[in-house]
C-alpha cells in the first residue's frame, strides 16, 4: 500500500531503540555511581588490577571499526561495492578480535580466582567485590551487546554482497552501523569507569 | 459502502488457511483482535485467582488453602494482572486496532515488528505458565523485592525471566506507536487535530519506551544474583537492597501511567460523543497528558517511604507526588465540564465511563494520602492500599477497558449487543466493586497488614463484607461477557457510526476493510466538532 519507502521513520525507530540500550545500561551506571560513592578507595584498588594496556587496546580496535562501518556506509552510497565489503569485515574482524581480548581478559581473572561468588573475592573487602561484581555484569552484558552487533554485521554484509542494499537503499546498513556505534559509544563510557578510576 | 469486505474477509494466502492466516497476519487490527483474546483469558484467569484470595480471607484462619499456596496466588493474580492484563490491555488492543485508523493510516510504521510483539507477549505468557510447574509456584509477590527474590527456592528466575519478555514486547510496542504517530498522520492531521485517544498512547508509549528498560536490566540482575551470587544487591557483601526498590520502582511507577493514561484517552473519547459537545478543554487534556508522563517518571520513591531513605528525599518525593495529581485534576475537570449542559445519551460505555471518573476519583484522593509522607508511616503495606490501587487501576483501567470494550465493539465486530444485559452487567460490577474495596479502606486504617495470610479477631467484619462484594464483581463481568459473547449470534449490521462520534474510525463502514478506508478520509479542521452529528440527529435531519 505505502509507495514510498519511509527512510527516515526507519530511522528513527532505530534511533528510539537505541534509546532503549542506552536506559538499559543507564540502570548499570546508576548502581556504579552509588557504589562508587560508597566505595570510592575500593574502586580504586580495583581498578588497578585490570590491565589497562588490554583495556585501551580494546578501546582502540572497537573506534577503528566504528570508523570503518561509517566508511562502509559511504561507500555503498557512492556504489563501491567491493570498499564496502572490505570495510565491514574489518570491523567484524575488530568485533572478534574485542571478545578474544575481553576472554584473555576475563580467563587471567578467574584464573586469579576473582569471579563473583568465588572464595577469594569474597574474602576482599566488601567495596572490591562490588566493583568486581559491576565489572561482570557489565563487560558481560556489553560483551553481549558485541555479539548482537557482529550478527547484524553479518546480516549486512551478506545483504551488501548479495546486491539487497544498494545506494539507494541502505537503511539496513545504517541501521546495523547504528547499533554498533552504539555498543562502541557504551564502551567509551566503560573503559574509563573501570580501567582509569583513580 | 456495506459492500466492501471486511478485514475478516481479507483472502488467505495458500498454504496458510483459517487460523493459520491470523497467525501470519501483519495487518493490526486482526493483532488488535488476537492480543484481545489472549488478554481476556488471562484478565478472567486472574480474576478468579483474586476471587480464590478474597474467598481464603472471608472467614478467620484457614479456609480453602494452605498459607504457602495463599502466596503464590496473590503472586500470581499480580504478576497476571499487571504483565499480563493491564499494562498491555489497552494500547496492544485498541492502541494497534484504532491508533493508525484515528490517524487516517492503513497501518502501523512496523507491522513485522508488530507481529513480532504478539509473539513475544504471547512467549512470555508461556513462559509465565512453565514458571508455575517446576520448582514450585513464585511466592514472591509481583514486585520480586529483594533479598527474598534471591534466597527463596521457589522458581522466580522463569517468572521474572517472563516479565523481562513481556516488557520487551511492550517497549516495541511503544516504539511502533510513536514512530508511526510520527510518520504516517494523514496530511492536515497537526498536532493538535489527533483524537485523544492516540495523544494519550503517544504519552503512554514515550513512558514505555523510557522506563521498561530500567525494570528490564534490574530484571536480569535478579537473575544473574541468582545463578552466580554476585552481590550487588547482598548487604553481607557490600550490596544495597534499598537499590534494587530504587531500580524497580523507577519503571514501576511510571508503569501505572502507562496503565491509566490510555484509559482516561478512552474517556476523553467517549465523553463527548454521548455529550455531543465539544470535549471541554483539548488542549489542557492534552497537556495534562504529558506532563502526567513526565511528572510521574520522577516520583518512584514514593513507595519506599519507610523502607530507609534521607528525610530530604522523602519530602522531595512526596512533594513531586502531590504535583502528578494535578493534571490528573484537570482531566477529571475537563470531562465533568464536557457533560455540563451537554446533550446527554446514556448508553453503556457512558455508563462505565461515569463510573470510571468516580472510582479513579476516589482512587485518586486516597493516592493523596498515601502520598503525604506523614500519613503513609501509618498506613503503610495495609489493606489501606490495597484498595486504593485498586480503585485506579481496577476502578479506572479496568473500567476504562470495559468502557472501550462496549464503545468500539460495533466497529470491531460490526455487531451491537443487547443494552440492559450491559447495564445489569456493569450496575453489578460497580456496587460489587464498592463493597468489596470501601471496607478495605477502613481494615488499612484499623491496621490490617497486606499479604498476609490471617488477620486478628477484629477484621472478620471487612474481609467478610469484601468476600461478598467479590461475588457480586465476577457476576457483574460474566455477565458482561457472556453479554458480549452473544452478540455474535446477531446479524453483522451495524452502522459504520452506531453512536455519533466524530473521529476517524467512525468514517469506515463497521468492521473496517482492510485498509481502514474505503475512499480518502478527510480530515476536520478539529476533531471534536459536533455540528454535523447534531444536525443530522435533530428532528428533521438528515438520518442516512
Amino acid at each position: 500500500m505505502k509507495a514510498s519507502v519511509d527512510e527516515t521513520g526507519k530511522k528513527m525507530g532505530m534511533w528510539l531503540f537505541l534509546y532503549t540500550e542506552i536506559i538499559l545500561f543507564g540502570g548499570l551506571f546508576v548502581l556504579y555511581a552509588v557504589y562508587f560513592s560508597r566505595f570510592t578507595a575500593d574502586f580504586i584498588q580495583g581498578g588497578k588490577q585490570l590491565s589497562l594496556f588490554f583495556g585501551a587496546f580494546n578501546t582502540v580496535i572497537l573506534l577503528l571499526s566504528s570508523f570503518t562501518v561509517a566508511a562502509s556506509i559511504t561507500a555503498v552510497q557512492k556504489g563501491q561495492k567491493k570498499a564496502a565489503v572490505m570495510n565491514l569485515l574489518v570491523s567484524i574482524l575488530c568485533g572478534v578480535v574485542f571478545l578474544i581480548n575481553k576472554y584473555v581478559e576475563w580467563g587471567e581473572k578467574i584464573h586469579h580466582g576473582i569471579y563473583p561468588n568465588s572464595d577469594t573475592l569474597t574474602g576482599m573487602s566488601s567495596g572490591q567485590n562490588i566493583f568486581f561484581g559491576l565489572y561482570y555484569v557489565i563487560t558481560g552484558l556489553h560483551g553481549l551487546h558485541i555479539i548482537i552487533g557482529l550478527i547484524l554485521l553479518l546480516v549486512a554484509l551478506f545483504a551488501v554482497s548479495s546486491g539487497r542494499v544498494t545506494a539507494s537503499r541502505f537503511m539496513l546498513l545504517e541501521n546495523s552501523g547504528l547499533y554498533w556505534h552504539l555498543v562502541d559509544l557504551i564502551w567509551i563510557f566503560i573503559f574509563p569507569l573501570f580501567y582509569l578510576v583513580i | 459502502m456495506k459492500a466492501t469486505a471486511s478485514f475478516f474477509e481479507t483472502p488467505e494466502p495458500a498454504r496458510f488457511k483459517g487460523i493459520l492466516s491470523w497467525l501470519i497476519t501483519l495487518d493490526h487490527k486482526r493483532i488488535g483482535l488476537m492480543y484481545l483474546f489472549v488478554i481476556l483469558f488471562w484478565f478472567l484467569l486472574a480474576i478468579f485467582l483474586g476471587g480464590l484470595i478474597r474467598l481464603e480471607l472471608m472467614f478467620e484462619g484457614q479456609t480453602i488453602m494452605e498459607p504457602e499456596i495463599y502466596n503464590s496466588v496473590f503472586t500470581l493474580h499480580g504478576v497476571i494482572m499487571i504483565f499480563l492484563f493491564i499494562i498491555p490491555a489497552l494500547p496492544a488492543v485498541f492502541g494497534n486496532f484504532f491508533l493508525p485508523i484515528q490517524i487516517g493510516a492503513d497501518d502501523v510504521f512496523f507491522p513485522k515488528l508488530n507481529l513480532l510483539s504478539w509473539y513475544l507477549y504471547i512467549l512470555g505468557g508461556i513462559v509465565a505458565i512453565i514458571s508455575l510447574f517446576s520448582d514450585g509456584f513464585p511466592d514472591t509477590g509481583w514486585t520480586f523485592y529483594v533479598p527474598f527474590s534471591i534466597s527463596t527456592n521457589t522458581n522466580v528466575s522463569t517468572a521474572v525471566f517472563a516479565a523481562f519478555i513481556l516488557g520487551m514486547a511492550s517497549m516495541l510496542t511503544g516504539l511502533n506507536f510513536i514512530t508511526t504517530i510520527h510518520r504516517m498522520r494523514r496530511p492536515g492531521m497537526g498536532w493538535m487535530q489527533m483524537p485523544l485517544f492516540t495523544w494519550s498512547l503517544y504519552a503512554t508509549s514515550w513512558v514505555q519506551l523510557l522506563a521498561t528498560p530500567v525494570v528490564s536490566i534490574t530484571l536480569v540482575l535478579v537473575i544473574l544474583e541468582r545463578f552466580f551470587s554476585v552481590g550487588l544487591f547482598d548487604a553481607t557483601r557490600g550490596g544495597d537492597p534499598i537499590l534494587y526498590q530504587h531500580l524497580f520502582w523507577m519503571y514501576s511507577h511510571p508503569a501505572v501511567y502507562i496503565m491509566i493514561l490510555p484509559g482516561m484517552g478512552v474517556i476523553s473519547e467517549i465523553i463527548p460523543v454521548f455529550a455531543r459537545k465539544s470535549i471541554f478543554g483539548y488542549k489542557a487534556i492534552v497537556i495534562s497528558s504529558l506532563t502526567i508522563a513526565i511528572a510521574g517518571s520522577l516520583v518512584w520513591a514514593h513507595h519506599m517511604y519507610t523502607s530507609g531513605m534521607s528525610d530530604t528525599a522523602v519530602f522531595v518525593f512526596s512533594l513531586l507526588t502531590f504535583i502528578v495529581a494535578i493534571p490528573s485534576a484537570i482531566k477529571v475537570f475537563s470531562w465533568v465540564s464536557t457533560l455540563y449542559k451537554g446533550s446527554i445519551e446514556m448508553t453503556p460505555p457512558l455508563f462505565l465511563s461515569l463510573c470510571f471518573i468516580y472510582l479513579f476519583s476516589v482512587g485518586g484522593l486516597t493516592g493523596l494520602v498515601l502520598g503525604a509522607a506523614g500519613p503513609d508511616i501509618h498506613v503503610h503495606d495495609t489493606h489501606f492500599v490495597v484498595a486504593h490501587f485498586h480503585f485506579t487501576m481496577f476502578g479506572g483501567t479496568g473500567f476504562a477497558f470495559f468502557a472501550a470494550l462496549h464503545y468500539w465493539w460495533p466497529k470491531m465486530f460490526g455487531r451491537m449487543y443487547n443494552f440492559k444485559a450491559a447495564y445489569i452487567g456493569a450496575i453489578l460490577l460497580t456496587g460489587g466493586f464498592m463493597f468489596h474495596y470501601v471496607p478495605m479502606f477502613v481494615l488499612g486504617l484499623m491496621g490490617m497488614p497486606r499479604r498476609y495470610f490471617d488477620y486478628l479477631p477484629q477484621f472478620a467484619q471487612g474481609n467478610f463484607y469484601a468476600g461478598f462484594g467479590a461475588v457480586f464483581i465476577i457476576l457483574g463481568i460474566v455477565i458482561m461477557m457472556i453479554n458480549l459473547g452473544v452478540s455474535f449470534k446477531r446479524e453483522r449490521d451495524a452502522a459504520a457510526d452506531p453512536w455519533g462520534g466524530t473521529t476517524l474510525e467512525w468514517m469506515t463502514p463497521s468492521p473496517p476493510p482492510l485498509h481502514n478506508f474505503v475512499g480518502e478520509p478527510v480530515v476536520d479542521k478539529y476533531p471534536y466538532d459536533f455540528t454535523r452529528v447534531v444536525a443530522k440527529h435533530a428532528p428533521g435531519g438528515q438520518e442516512d
